[in-house]
């Protein structure tokens, strides 16, 4: 497993430019930017929508005739005024940032120690532990919400934020472990073997040899899983019920949608909002963020 | 050894302890779930197959059943497509290369169900912002209703399962196309193969592992989507659009028949498996039939 999106080499980058003489621009403007101008628009039109209708106030929202749809002609905050005062928003956001870095974490501690024990201790039947792990991976949470949920009715903890801390692990441990085993499988065997002769332990090379080495993986993983969390659904729309530890997606979709007066203004502001936090944290590591999803699925 | 087999269980326990109580446990809980009559606050009785019997005789079921594969099947195939397209045009030496390819995965980042609610606005039966420009363009007469009718509906969910799909198909493909070496498209251009045959003959026999991988994790992930449904239809009109995990979820929860929900989750497993190893086999084949190890 060569883990992650490796930049191409310089030398390669040369090369392909070499070759593109015999593309003219004419020719390049039709069968290049074109299309992947009408791809960026398609793939980036729902959240300059999104935006622009949670900045619009209330009378231009349904009247394409008088304004300027495209455009908020008086743009107001009062959408967002209105999520963070009047709803309980606040308190979904908070719900979902403690339930994604409460499970985040776990994960991560537990998936360390797996991909090490599976990739580097080697213990007998390790081989079958990662394909096990890898099978882990495959099963989808719409099949295990239901006997999840009688589970979790019987520990006792429905409709509380640990129901979700607990049943996040179910995907987040298995694609971590995964991806941490590539990260560990690229640091040399030597300097491990070097620390054993000098008489470290186990948990010794793992803090001090493997963790500082593995950190651009850590980090892959660690925001990866976060995102996972942040954007789960099923799970969070079947063990919480009561609206003080709903998280965002569910929240917006269950408390903001009333009857009929489907308030677009407001709506759109709590899509917004709740889309940043990932937005933001993906833009800082766009990178990482490339390098867990192509990692995850090579072998 | 005894302290390797020692050490290794030791390392493997809190991944183990998790992934035994809320994935083993609760999948072998959900077989035994699907032969009882649960119901939601009352333990149910073992009832034998009676459970598959009534989905056997119940037609919703089985148009969640097509409704499944026809997503699963046109969705899969558009985002390969259009995504495989993506990543070639990626591939080309671009000014600002680095943030268009940041931006095109913002919708697999941004959650589905966010987005979704969107696209609810952008598919409103009076103010769809496309039957809008459309309408100004005089393309279309009326407004299109876009989750009203059920096959406008399908074509609708569809698509924009395919649009939050795109990204994925097309950033991962990238990554590979990436390890192809120029000088094999040189070489083939210097004895004369026009693009198409280079593509043909050297782009997607090299890409082909990576597709085949990259396509069962879509396929996966299509044919178990519930999150896009829920928000836009609900299953409607007329379960038109009811996927085996929403009609699974309705039934279970709003509807609190726990053991019939079950079953329907249990009988998604073999249409999974089969997609699964359709998709993986079906598009590795070409590796065995050359005598290729298989992967």
């Amino acid at each position: 497993m060569t883990s992650g999106a490796r930049p191409v080499d310089p030398a390669a980058a040369d090369d392909s430019v070499g070759m593109s003489y015999l593309n003219r621009t004419p020719q390049r403007l039709l069968t290049v930017y074109l299309p992947l101008g009408v791809f960026v628009f398609v793939l980036l039109f729902p959240f300059y929508w999104m935006t622009i209708t949670a900045l619009k106030p209330n009378e231009e929202l349904n009247n394409f005739r008088d304004y300027n749809p495209f455009w908020p002609s008086s743009p107001t905050l009062e959408n967002i005024r209105y999520l963070l005062f009047e709803t309980s928003y606040p308190g979904w956001l908070v719900n979902t940032m403690v339930v994604a870095i409460g499970s985040t974490c776990l994960s991560l501690v537990a998936s360390v120690f797996a991909a090490y024990a599976i990739e580097r201790i080697r213990f007998p039947g390790s081989r079958w532990t990662g394909l096990g792990i890898f099978l882990a991976y495959l099963v989808p949470p719409s099949i295990l919400f239901i006997p999840l949920a009688v589970m979790i009715f019987k520990f006792g903890i429905y409709d509380t934020k640990l129901a979700l801390i607990f049943t996040y692990p179910t995907f987040l441990i298995p694609f971590c472990t995964w991806l941490l085993m590539g990260y560990f499988r690229s640091i040399p065997y030597e300097l491990e073997e070097c620390a054993l002769v000098d008489g470290a332990s186990r948990w010794q090379i793992l803090t001090r040899i493997m963790l500082p080495l593995a950190v651009p993986g850590l980090i892959s993983a660690g925001i990866f899983a976060f995102t996972l969390s942040w954007n789960e659904f099923i799970y969070a729309l079947t063990f919480i019920q009561s609206s003080e530890n709903k998280t965002v997606p569910v929240g917006v979709l269950t408390e903001l949608v009333r009857g009929d007066v489907y308030e677009w203004g407001a709506l759109m502001a709590g899509a917004l909002l709740g889309s940043l936090p990932v937005v933001l944290l993906y833009s800082f590591f766009v990178d990482y963020y490339v390098s867990s999803m192509t990692g995850a699925v090579k072998e | 050894m005894q302290s390797k087999l020692f050490l290794g269980l030791l390392f493997m326990l809190p991944a183990a302890i998790f992934l035994l109580v809320f994935l083993s446990y609760p999948l072998g809980l959900g077989v035994w779930l699907g032969f009882t009559d649960t119901r939601i606050g009352r333990t149910g009785v073992f009832v034998g197959l009676e459970n598959y019997q009534l989905l056997w005789e119940d037609s919703i079921f089985w148009l969640s059943v097509f409704n499944t594969i026809l997503y699963t099947v046109a969705a899969s195939i558009l985002k390969f497509m259009l995504g495989l397209w993506l990543a070639l045009l990626l591939n080309e030496h671009l000014p600002l290369k680095a943030i268009i390819r940041a931006v095109v995965l913002l919708p697999w980042v941004v959650p589905t169900v966010l987005s979704a609610i969107a696209f609810w606005w952008i598919y409103d039966t009076q103010f769809s912002i496309i039957s809008w420009a459309l309408l100004e363009l005089g393309w279309i007469s009326s407004p299109i209703n876009f989750l009203g009718d059920p096959n406008n509906a399908r074509a609708t969910v569809i698509l924009t399962n395919v649009w939050r799909g795109i990204p994925f198909v097309a950033i991962t493909l990238l990554a590979g196309l990436q390890t192809i070496s120029p000088s094999l498209h040189e070489a083939a251009t210097l004895d004369g193969a026009t693009s198409w045959q280079r593509f043909r003959f050297i782009t997607l026999p090299m890409l082909s592992p990576l597709i085949a991988v990259v396509m069962t994790f879509s396929v996966l992930f299509t044919f178990t989507d519930f999150q896009l449904i829920y928000v836009l239809t609900r299953g409607g009109p007329l379960n038109a659009t009811h996927l085996m995990a929403t009609l699974s979820f309705q039934r279970a929860i709003p509807g609190g028949q726990l053991g019939e929900g079950a079953a329907i989750a249990v009988a998604m497993v073999p249409f999974l498996l089969a997609a699964i190893l359709f998709s993986y086999f079906g598009l590795q084949r070409r590796r065995w039939q050359q005598g290729g190890s298989d992967a």
